[in-house]
């Protein structure tokens, strides 16, 4: 599975959690999840819960602790799934 | 300078009615709001209808955030929110994005925080799968979960309190509320109690053999207060909110005043002298009624209307007895007497507030409403205040003062005055 395609998934991963529909639909790796999609930092967990039921893994506290921009949460999926693979 | 409280804006979630206008034609037409609920006869319970309000998900759209609604699952936080910012909105108040309102605070309670969101906890620790639960269990498991939410939506800065005194809560956060204004503490609170009785709760009140189990087959008969076939009372689910605020506050703001609170008593007989856990003592109910009439400035010849608490068990005559005693009225010279739970059944914790809602739209609209279902009253209750106070059908008549009392599991005691506003005092 390609970075692009990840990206597109997560979209919706994120959709219950932002406000700023319209700042999601134009997300890049670079985007912040905190910062620029204001996501309540609670919610971080709920997304990493989603994401693992979602892409069917596991994803360990230290590897969660690095996702806080898009791109370092494709970073983890994808290694996660290589792992699992 | 005493500070006077008025009452400018009322919310509701109750069985017969989700919003202000559909409660008080329901009231007016003693509608029904309790129902027969086919997973209670799954479940062996031998009370199988309850009063539950037709609550959707998708009606709190408008109330919280996208993002807060997903992942809510506690009911009764549902309740209290709809029917605080509901309050909020039909006293003019606007929800302000920025600021934080110092001089605005909440009294809101309930009984238990929402059982099946426990459930859900309990299921996954243990099944090993906490790290499952996510981030929105425990602020919808605390107690405080619902004043959190409701003063989070309106930036409210004063007292934050969830109060819990079983079904003299909803009438103990209305008086809490007054007393904060009335010693100058707050300006306007936001107040009310919600509950949501699920499986969990219902079994537990069904085990105690205490609810209405003769009349599954017949919903709308089964909440039968002061009749001699009384059998028990209905559990029944809702919220109730209402906005008081200081006098001088309100008419700064142009509001819309409903009514006034004059005064009120919260007591506790202590479980001494026939008191007991599940039992209200006559000794603290009587002290309680007589504080909160002195406490008003108020005289018992002057109350048109009690709403009572007034449960359908055999607890009814007594209740009745106690108000002839610290009244000191009786026979024809007694007030005329309802009870909402004929309609709504018993909402617990949610109680006080939704009757109180009740009984303020009485006073605004000048009725009482009907108690339905006393085909039979209790002979025992005619021989104390005679039949003609007990009406089955609405009446229109000049209602100035009202005594709405409400006694809780642990001897807790409640009784507020309300009256119509004057611009005199």
């Amino acid at each position: 599975m390609d970075r692009t395609t990840i990206l597109t998934e997560l979209k919706k991963v994120l959709a219950p959690y932002t406000e700023n529909k319209e700042m999601l639909d134009g997300i890049s790796e670079e985007t912040d999840l905190v910062k620029d999609l204001k996501i309540n930092s609670a919610n971080l967990v709920d997304i990493i819960i989603d994401a693992e039921s979602k892409y069917n893994i596991e994803i360990d506290l230290d590897s969660a602790e690095k996702m806080y921009k898009v791109g370092s949460c494709i970073d983890v999926i994808i290694d996660k799934m290589n792992l699992s693979a | 300078m005493r500070r006077r409280v008025v009452i400018t804006g009322l919310g509701v979630v109750s069985p017969n009615g989700m919003s202000v206008p559909d409660f008080l034609h329901a009231i007016r037409n003693g509608v029904s709001g309790i129902k027969f609920i086919p997973q209670y006869e799954e479940l062996k319970f031998t009370c199988q209808v309850s009063g539950l309000p037709e609550f959707e998900w998708e009606q709190l759209r408008n109330y919280i955030t996208e993002t807060s609604l997903y992942g809510l699952k506690g009911k009764a936080i549902a309740f209290g929110i709809k029917a605080a910012l509901d309050a909020w909105m039909d006293a003019g108040n606007e929800i302000v994005k920025e600021e934080t309102l110092w001089e605005t605070g909440c009294v809101f309670g309930s009984s238990v925080a929402d059982t099946d969101v426990i459930k859900n906890a309990i299921t996954r620790v243990d099944a090993k799968e906490s790290k499952k639960l996510g981030s929105r269990v425990v602020e919808q498991i605390m107690n405080s979960g619902l004043t959190s939410y409701i003063s989070g939506r309106l930036g409210l800065g004063n007292k934050i309190i969830s109060n819990s005194a079983a079904c003299a809560t909803g009438t103990q956060a209305i008086l809490m509320g007054y007393e904060y204004i009335k010693y100058g503490m707050a300006r306007r609170m936001v107040v009310g109690s919600s509950e949501y009785v699920d499986s969990y709760v219902f079994g537990a009140f069904d085990s105690m053999r205490v609810l209405s189990r003769k009349f599954n087959d017949q919903p709308e008969k089964a909440s039968r207060p002061m009749s001699m076939s009384a059998g028990g009372f209905v559990p029944g689910s809702g919220a109730g909110a209402l906005i008081l605020e200081d006098l001088d506050f309100a008419l700064a703001r142009n509001a819309t005043i409903y009514a006034e609170i004059l005064g009120g008593s919260n007591n506790s007989g202590g479980q001494r002298n026939g008191g007991t856990m599940t039992a209200p003592g006559s000794v603290g109910v009587i002290k309680c009624i007589r504080e909160a009439l002195a406490n008003a400035n108020t005289s018992a010849q002057s109350i048109d209307l009690i709403c009572g608490h007034l449960t359908a068990t055999i607890a009814d005559k007594l209740e009745i007895q106690n108000w002839v005693h610290a009244l000191d009225r009786k026979g024809d010279d007694f007030p005329l007497v309802n009870s909402l739970k004929g309609m709504i059944g018993h909402c617990l914790s949610a109680a006080g507030s939704i009757e109180a809602v009740a009984a303020v739209l009485q006073i605004v609209h000048q009725f009482a409403h009907p108690n339905i279902n006393l085909e039979d009253p209790n002979p025992e209750i005619i021989d104390l205040i005679s039949a003609n106070n007990l009406p089955t059908t609405m009446v229109n008549k000049e209602i100035n003062v009202v005594a709405k009392a409400n006694f809780g599991f642990g001897d807790v005691n409640t009784c507020l005055i309300i009256s119509k506003y004057n611009i005199n005092g």
